[in-house]
């Protein structure tokens, strides 16, 4: 659906993002995360034909953005970052104009716009004016003016920015009830918020992407061993002695104390299978073995991994 | 060209949701209705006199008395109240960030501008419309010669639509509606004013200071002369500035 190649910005001198390529399928969801500055924003407005690459190209249902800009937002939903509305307008009048600008037809108009009003739970607010509204609303009303016309690109710049939890949760709820409906570009630094609705991360570190993929199949690049975590209790000394001559254990350490005789392991392992070999010989040195469990990485620690790595280099 | 109209219509409308169009209509009719009065008071005692004394005769002429000056007051009202009605237009826009959104719906750089263009000239338009009453005024208390009024106000308006253009190229390159609207002013009054010199200067510089003063280009409509030379000067004057907001827009790529 979303095909990027070599897409490079420069801003005079300054580097905006450089050699910037990846694909979107249809219906997927993708998380574009990166510090501030990262390259994100200009990604997506050159996306939504704000502006031209200096260089490369990028096509969205096979239209070139450079060729057939018209065409390209027709099928681009855009929710710009700090939500810019017309203030003086009513919410109504405001998704009227927007319905009419998107070329949606005089008798679907109205139906449309009541649509996405329901959709983003605008109903109680509609008829006031956007200025004298909340942030958490006019979150909402940004939203309901990317949706309308049901374009199946959706550009989404820091969504959830100003939202009280409970929206956030509605909001996060919203994106994930559209995967496989719509193709939709997140881009934001709160990382749960990626794990919790993306099928697949782009990280983009300084104008470049350093990483692609799913956030399960990234922690295994990264953490390049399994991890497992378990609670024994039993002197730490002789466990750590005991465990490390398991074969395929790379390393052990004592994570934390839990009371005078239990503690948490955290053991490096060349696989997960080596969780079976470690309850055995706990069970057979007659330490009580409380909990094993595999230990996946987080995204935070995949995020903080792959942007030191960059800064290491 | 359908989404130049929907555009156009927001436009329209913003002006008067807030106060800004009824403001700006409102001192032009008040101090245009000034005028009015004044001329006429003045061409009354003036025909009073002319009664009296027959070589006054040939010298009152309603058109000559009371239009061709209230024509060039007009003119000169619209330089400080055109700047009040453009300052806004993509200003404000800049500033709230909207103009990112604007342009992420399928309408074109051109078709934005357009749509704006026309919303301003829309109020302009309604403004001048009404000063229409002075003319009917005339036409119940005398017999005022209709080409200079149709000329006069064809005048106008081209010059409104210059002024327009002029204040939509200031709003396009700050997004603070102050400068843009002191910019504009400066730019107008100093268009208008340049003329004035130009019969001090000489030669060559003295013409091409004369040519380009929005004043001269002006006169000729009030006093009823239609040349082809001053319809083109504000055509193309409308033309340029309207193609340098268009740069001005394009070179967001570079700002933002």
């Amino acid at each position: 659906m979303i095909k990027v190649e070599g897409l490079t910005k420069y801003y005079g001198q300054i580097r905006g993002i450089e050699d910037v390529t990846f694909t979107i399928k249809e219906g997927e969801i993708v998380g574009l995360l990166g510090p501030n500055g990262a390259g994100k924003t200009t990604t997506m407005r050159i996306l939504t034909c704000l502006f031209p690459p200096t260089r490369g190209k990028a096509e969205i249902a096979g239209l070139n953005i450079l060729e057939n800009p018209i065409e390209v937002k027709k099928l681009i939903g855009y929710l710009p970052e700090t939500t810019p509305l017309y203030l003086d307008m009513s919410v109504l009048s405001y998704l009227m104009f927007v319905a009419e600008i998107k070329g949606i037809k005089r008798k679907d108009r109205k139906r449309k716009v009541e649509e996405v009003v329901e959709v983003c739970g605008i109903e109680n607010v509609k008829r006031r004016l956007i200025g004298k509204l909340s942030k958490g609303y006019k979150q909402r009303v940004g939203l309901a003016q990317a949706l309308l016309g049901n374009p199946p690109v959706l550009i989404l710049d820091e969504p959830t920015i100003g939202l009280d939890p409970k929206q956030t949760f509605e909001f996060r709820q919203l994106i994930k009830d559209m995967q496989g409906k719509r193709t939709i570009i997140l881009s934001t630094h709160i990382l749960p918020e990626v794990s919790m609705t993306c099928q697949r991360v782009i990280i983009i570190n300084k104008g470049k992407i350093i990483a692609q993929d799913t956030p399960d199949n990234l922690a295994f690049q990264l953490q390049k061993s399994y991890k497992i975590c378990a609670k024994i209790e039993g002197p730490p000394e002789k466990i750590v002695e005991r465990l490390k001559d398991i074969e395929g254990i790379k390393d052990i350490k004592v994570e934390k104390k839990i009371d005078d005789k239990k503690f948490e392991y955290v053991i490096n392992a060349e696989n997960l299978n080596i969780a079976k070999d470690i309850a055995s010989c706990t069970v057979k040195s007659g330490w009580g073995l409380f909990e094993i469990r595999p230990l996946s990485m987080g995204l935070e620690d995949i995020f903080v991994n792959l942007v030191t790595e960059e800064k290491t280099e | 060209m359908k989404n130049i109209f929907f555009l156009f219509k927001k436009e329209f409308k913003s002006y008067f949701v807030s106060p800004i169009a009824y403001v700006v209509i409102s001192i032009f009719l008040v101090i245009c209705g000034y005028f009015f009065y004044r001329d006429l008071v003045y061409f009354s005692i003036l025909s009073l006199q002319a009664g009296y004394d027959s070589s006054l005769q040939s010298s009152v002429n309603i058109n000559e008395l009371i239009l061709r000056p209230l024509f060039s007051n007009m003119g000169f009202v619209l330089i400080f109240l055109v700047p009040l009605l453009t300052m806004r237009v993509f200003s404000e826009e800049k500033k709230l960030g909207t103009l990112e959104l604007l342009l992420s719906y399928p309408v074109s750089d051109i078709g934005v501008i357009a749509g704006k263009f026309t919303a301003s000239l829309g109020v302009l338009l309604i403004a001048l419309g009404i000063t229409s009453v002075f003319p009917i005024i005339l036409f119940i208390l005398g017999e005022p010669e209709t080409g200079p009024i149709i000329s006069g106000y064809l005048g106008l308006i081209l010059m409104g639509i210059s002024f327009l253009c002029v204040g939509i190229f200031f709003s396009a390159l700050t997004e603070n509606q102050i400068i843009a609207a002191t910019a504009t002013f400066g730019t107008l009054l100093l268009f208008w004013a340049i003329g004035w010199s130009s019969i001090f200067v000489p030669g060559t510089l003295g013409k091409i200071l004369s040519e380009i003063s929005i004043f001269n280009h002006f006169n000729n409509f009030a006093k009823g002369i239609i040349v082809t030379s001053d319809l083109s000067f504000y055509i193309i004057s409308s033309l340029i500035f309207l193609y340098l907001t268009n740069i001005i827009l394009q070179q967001r790529a570079w700002k933002s």
